[in-house]
């Protein structure tokens, strides 16, 4: 949209042994496995696609509605719908690696041992990057709290999937931001053998129906996502920047604008997705990273790598 | 399907509703009736993120004009007031065209279209399609009231019959569109049943089309958020191929599907037999 000439600016980044051209993903959930986005914008171009959770087995999700919108968000109750690690390896995964789109997997499971065999499942298969431990889903062996929610949980479900996975696979743990202390999560499942952290998830909200007064959505409650919630993600990112200054970070929670990304890269992440603004826009990431080349350009900066965690210089 | 600006040329009042006239430049490809547009509402920097879904209801292409998009909008909540309330001249953010349209038959078999409110808007269209490959149209138009009926003078104008059904009588007959429809496919004989409006509506024609053995074709109206495929809001269950229900996507799959293929009862659940269910306690 922008008619700026693009200045020379090195965009490349890394997430720990993860080499990235470009600091732009998707955020998992809101980009499918990619394919529908190549209509809009060519899906190579960015950093990688990060593909929505994956499970063992098919999966229905959850009732209808699935979806309220609220002011600058949404929540959602998607309840993980998939078709499960068979069927994404074939067709799925395939066709990314086909289109030569970088891909990072994000894997989902009910208990410990299920993101263990996901991780197990996906060794040695062909064109994926790295993964994405998305613990923040139900702990069906304990009274289904979140994995996210408890540093032993989450430890151990990163330490399973280091125990299972490609040796040197990069691996991400995403943190959920509906904690006490997320400083202490992020050391714990950075200690259970995770190289970076994906953060945030949504937070936990609920809308009311005004005429049956009754919880809205199918799942009643619901992961609240959008520009609504990202002073709380780029909070979460700089305190975690702050306590663990040399884990990179994947950040996202309401990124809309090049200038959101940025604020992102200076609070410490080293790269950003982008979630819940491709809904208003299905091209907003690859627009989102031409209009951070442009905000960095403008400040003066030629490489991205120099204002990751400038905020909390003096 | 395209993402393109679009800008606003014309709004007036129809009824209840607003028609609205948008032009582009953009090329946004063949447009069948069924097609849907998702238009994001608000402004650039909108506080409502989510995609309006609605009916491509006209598309036409002029030299030196460009192309001509135009929908039947009802104001409902506040994104629908937003746009139904704007002036010629401002720009729009539209994706075009959207999912999968009405199948055609491939031979000359009598055809009932049937409409409930602006589920009228895709119908004008698809009845000169059918007309045009030799096929009789009969109309069945259904709403609330007369002020909500779309398409009246229209559909009469091509349609072969018509019949119109208010819930208050206003104009037509008092009742239902369902309430009228076995004796107008009788008549007809017709084979296929053509559907837009609301979810009971939709079903209700479905039992009509299979009691007599006509093929049902109904656009359903799903929640949406995004309306290309990437959120998974706006599934229902429909039955595959191989007989087996899944939650698929109104929006890539849809919105139109054969009626004998959707799980009416189940909208708004996720049946026990359908693929990846939850165990009995829920996911
Ligand atoms: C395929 C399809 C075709 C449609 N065609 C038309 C048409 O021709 N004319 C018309 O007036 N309306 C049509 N609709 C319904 C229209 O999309 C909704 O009335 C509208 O999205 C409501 O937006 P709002 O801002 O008024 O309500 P809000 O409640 O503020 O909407 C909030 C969110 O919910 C979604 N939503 C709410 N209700 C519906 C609904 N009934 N269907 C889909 N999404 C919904 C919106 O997209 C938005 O994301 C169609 C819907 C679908 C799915
Ligand atoms: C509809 C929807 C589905 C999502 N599905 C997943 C998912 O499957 N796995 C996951 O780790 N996060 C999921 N998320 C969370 C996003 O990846 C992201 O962390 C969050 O929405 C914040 O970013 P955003 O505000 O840019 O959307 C989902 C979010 C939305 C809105
Ligand atoms: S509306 Fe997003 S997947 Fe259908």
């Amino acid at each position: 949209m922008t008619n700026i000439q693009h200045v020379q600016v090195d965009l490349s980044t890394a997430l720990g042994k993860l080499q990235l051209p470009a600091p732009v993903l998707t955020a998992s959930g809101c980009a499918g496995y990619g394919r529908e986005l190549d209509s809009y914008f060519d899906i190579t171009s960015i950093g990688a696609i990060v593909t929505k959770s994956i499970m063992m087995e098919p999966r229905s999700g959850r009732a209808t509605p699935r979806m309220a919108e609220t002011p600058s968000g949404m929540i959602n109750s998607i309840g993980l719908q998939g078709s499960g690690i068979e069927s994404f390896i074939e067709h799925d995964l395939a066709w990314l690696r086909k289109r030569g789109a970088r891909t990072i997997v994000s894997i989902a499971g009910n208990n410990v041992l299920e993101f263990g065999r996901l991780a197990r499942r996906l060794r040695g298969v062909e064109g994926v990057a790295g993964l994405e431990i998305n613990i923040s889903c139900p702990n069906v062996a304990n009274r289904g709290l979140v994995f996210a929610c408890n540093p032993g949980s989450a430890a151990e479900v990163v330490a399973e999937v280091r125990k299972h996975a490609q040796p040197g696979l990069p691996l991400l743990a995403k943190l959920s931001p509906d904690v006490t202390d997320i400083v202490e999560i992020a050391h714990s499942v950075i200690d259970a053998g995770a190289d970076g952290l994906a953060m945030i998830n949504t937070l936990l909200g609920m809308v009311i129906d005004p005429v049956t007064l009754r919880p809205q959505l199918g799942g009643r409650t619901g992961g609240l996502s959008g520009p609504a919630i990202r002073p709380v993600a780029v909070r979460a990112v700089y305190q975690v920047h702050a306590a663990l200054p040399q884990v990179p970070i994947l950040g996202m929670g309401g990124i809309r604008s090049g200038r959101d990304a940025l604020e992102f890269l200076a609070a410490g992440a080293s790269a950003v997705s982008v979630g819940t603004a491709i809904f208003n826009d299905p091209s907003a990431p690859l627009r989102i990273q031409n209009e951070l080349r442009d905000e960095l350009a403008s400040r003066g900066f030629s490489r991205l790598r120099d204002v990751i965690g400038i905020a909390h210089q003096a | 399907m395209t993402q393109f600006r679009a800008r606003l040329a014309g709004n007036r009042a129809v009824g209840e509703y607003r028609h609205l006239v948008f032009v582009t430049s953009a090329d946004i490809g063949m447009v069948k009736p069924g097609h849907f547009a998702a238009v994001a509402v608000g402004g650039p920097d909108s506080a409502m993120l989510l995609r309006r879904a609605f009916s491509i209801h006209r598309v036409s292409s002029k030299a030196n004009v460009g192309t001509t998009i135009e929908l039947i909008v009802s104001a409902k909540g506040a994104g629908t007031r937003w746009l139904t309330s704007q002036h010629e001249g401002v720009l729009v953010d539209m994706v075009a065209p959207l999912g999968k349209p009405f199948q055609l038959p491939k031979e000359r078999v009598p055809c009932v279209l049937v409409a409930g409110g602006y589920g009228a808007a895709p119908m004008i269209t698809l009845a000169e399609e059918l007309r045009s490959r030799g096929c009789r149209v009969d109309v069945v138009l259904g709403a609330s009231t007369e002020s909500k009926l779309y398409g009246v003078l229209d559909l009469k104008r091509i349609s072969d019959s018509i019949v119109i059904t208010t819930d208050d009588g206003s104009l037509g007959v008092r009742g239902r569109v369902s309430d009228v429809l076995p004796e107008v496919m009788q008549r007809a004989d017709s084979a296929v049943v053509y559907a837009c409006g609301p979810m009971g509506m939709l079903q209700a024609v479905s039992l009509v089309a299979a009691s007599t053995g006509a093929i049902a074709q109904c656009a359903v109206e799903e929640s949406m958020a995004c309306g290309v495929g990437v959120c998974m809001t706006c599934v229902l269950p429909v039955i595959g191929d191989d007989g087996r229900t899944r939650m698929v996507r109104a929006c890539t799959e849809g919105p139109v599907f054969r009626g004998d293929r959707v799980r009416w009862d189940a909208i708004g659940s996720v049946p026990a037999d359908a693929v990846g269910a939850p165990p009995a306690g829920g996911h």
